[in-house]
């Protein structure tokens, strides 16, 4: 009984804490660029199939990749900021009219890079096997990949959530979710500011990719679903709240492998009702104002 | 010279659409088979997007849950196709659609923007999910056969719905009902203090767009013989007609057909001639309308002929 249960929290801690990372990208991307990044997901699959194909042909490390992929996908995110975004930001009428219309850009992005990937990995199921050994933690027993998984998805989070709270940068970016007007008066270089986030929650997905491609199969089109667990997750801890997506991604991993032990089928089922109750009921969030 | 101008714009407009009506109802005589398939392809498209924009057009609640609906009229369609005949089906499966929008409506009133979205995206996924389990779960069997019906009677069901969606749409414009979704769209708050009852307005609206895709739905069904909850509830049909409305523009009611039609043919050569680009193409020119076309094509169209509004 008592084993039973250690798996259960231990299973919702590790799929907790992918969901706190690539939910703290998202909430990042959306609560200080009002970009809600449909493409989220994609990002995490290039990060996902980089993985397999460093490690199944050059035999590159996938904690290794860890550092290849995260700042590659900064930069990507960067860029695609400066020139898509940006200028879109710059035509929109009002900030609704931004948010409506980035939403409809990034699903172009999805497209895109969704096709691509089609192309290059094809559309099979890929998985490769490392650190399979399994680990004993006071009778729940789970592969070392997992364990690993999970601490450096808290080393990360945590790290990210320091950088926030504490670094110069950090407080420039908090200044710009609270009011870019102000932000801008105060010295703040207000579009570079808005790449930087962007590119950090390209960064976020950067790190989960890998994570999740050495527990997990990867296909080219799973990104949406990740997209739609992130979207979930930051709504849960209210929207563009950090700490909120850090403990809504925890506790939505512990609700989820609650249900998955009662029925496996369920899970993604059971997100969307307390998703949709959430809505109902308090749609600001947990953290939210 | 005056004399000369009895032939009003409007009495030519009106000309204009009665000649295609009449080309289109005679169809089936001197096309081939091929192209009235993809007309009917293309109608859905239309009748899609119009109905989208009943609703989101004037209000601008962007809403993602037109694959509900459609995928409603469809298990209608599975559901009722071999025990009643086919217009009390398709009637049947937008009524269906009507009920669960009015629903779905009633309780997304609070919401508004991003919220909005995002959670008739997610009615739309939980409804997909929820039936596949039900089917692998309980009932043991995945997907369902649908009575087929010749492609001629689905053709003329679908221009029918068409013509019905259309007329209704430019009367609700028109209509008080039509000013006072604007005005919700505008300013809500103040939409409600000048008396406008915004949450009945909403709801009926956005079950009457529903309705036309549900009937919609309940009739390609027959086009497909086989359907199951990833068919019939593909996220795709939620977002093609939001693009379609946009590319199309939605200030004037020929812009979603505009869109739709455009988009729909263009889809059709894009899957069969590059099919595995087909999405790459298709983001790009997403992506490149968002930027360059906010107005969409019609308002591009309108600005160029008239100098237009702004």
């Amino acid at each position: 009984m008592f084993e039973t249960i250690l798996n259960i929290i231990i299973a919702g801690l590790i799929m907790g804490g992918i969901y706190a990372l690539i939910a703290v990208g998202l909430s990042l991307q959306y609560g200080v660029g009002r970009v809600l990044n449909i493409s989220h997901g994609e990002f995490i699959m290039i990060g996902a199939f980089a993985t397999w194909s460093l490690y199944t042909l050059l035999g590159i490390s996938p904690l290794l990749s860890l550092i290849i992929c995260g700042p590659f996908l900064f930069f990507l995110g960067f860029i695609i900021h400066r020139t898509l975004f940006q200028y879109l930001r710059g035509k929109s009428e009002s900030m609704g009219a931004f948010a409506d219309s980035s939403l409809l850009a990034s699903f172009g992005l999805l497209f895109i890079i969704q096709n691509i990937a089609l192309l290059i990995w094809k559309a099979d199921l890929r998985g490769y096997s490392y650190l399979n050994s399994p680990v004993n933690i006071l009778g729940a027993i789970f592969t070392a990949n997992r364990i690993v998984a999970l601490f450096f998805a808290v080393i990360i989070s945590l790290v990210f959530y320091l950088f926030l709270s504490h670094t110069r940068m950090g407080k420039a970016i908090r200044a710009s979710a609270e009011d870019p007007m102000i932000a801008q008066v105060m010295g703040v270089n207000i579009h570079r500011m808005l790449a930087i986030c962007f590119g950090l929650g390209a960064l976020m997905a950067g790190f989960a990719g890998p994570l999740i491609s050495m527990m997990y199969e990867i296909q080219p089109t799973m990104g949406i679903e990740y997209t739609i667990i992130a979207i979930i997750v930051v709504v849960l801890g209210g929207l563009g709240s950090i700490t909120g997506s850090l403990i809504g991604g925890f506790s939505l991993g512990l609700i989820g492998s609650i249900v998955t032990y009662f029925n496996p089928g369920l899970s993604l089922i059971a997100y969307y009702v307390i998703f949709i109750l959430l809505l109902l009921i308090r749609p600001t969030g947990i953290l939210g104002k | 010279m005056e004399g000369f101008n009895v032939i009003t714009k409007k009495h030519f407009i009106v000309g204009g659409i009665f000649l295609i009506l009449i080309l289109l109802f005679l169809m089936p005589f001197y096309a081939k088979p091929y192209l009235v398939i993809s007309l009917t392809n293309i109608l859905m498209y239309i009748i899609l997007t119009v109905s989208w924009v009943i609703f989101s057009g004037p209000t601008h609640y962007i809403s993602l849950a037109s694959a509900a609906f459609f995928g409603v009229g469809i298990y209608t369609s599975a559901l009722l196709g071999k025990t009643l005949p086919l217009t009390v089906v398709v009637v049947t499966g937008g009524f269906a659609s009507f009920i669960l929008a009015f629903f779905i409506g009633l309780l997304t009133l609070r919401l508004r923007g991003m919220y909005f979205i995002i959670f008739t995206f997610s009615i739309s996924e939980l409804i997909r999910h929820s039936l596949l389990w039900w089917e692998t779960n309980v009932t043991g069997t995945v997907g369902r056969w649908v009575v087929m019906v010749s492609h001629n009677t689905v053709y003329y069901i679908i221009l029918t719905i068409f013509m019905i969606t259309f007329i209704i749409a430019y009367i609700i414009r028109r209509s008080r009902v039509g000013l006072a979704l604007r005005c919700i769209g505008e300013q809500e708050e103040a939409a409600i203090h000048i008396g406008i009852n915004s949450t009945l307005i909403k709801t009926f609206t956005f079950a009457i767009s529903a309705l036309f895709m549900g009937s919609t739905g309940a009739i390609m069904a027959t086009r497909w013989t086989y359907i199951d909850p990833r068919i019939a509830f593909d996220p795709h049909l939620s977002f093609m007609p939001v693009l379609m409305a946009i590319f199309g523009g939605t200030i004037h009611l020929y812009g979603p057909l505009l869109g739709a039609t455009i988009f729909a043919y263009l889809e059709e050569i894009l899957t069969t001639k590059f099919p595995y680009y087909y999405m790459l193409l298709f983001g790009a020119i997403l992506i490149v309308v968002i930027l360059f076309l906010p107005h969409g094509l019609f308002g591009m169209i309108q600005k160029r002929l008239k100098g237009g509004p702004k």
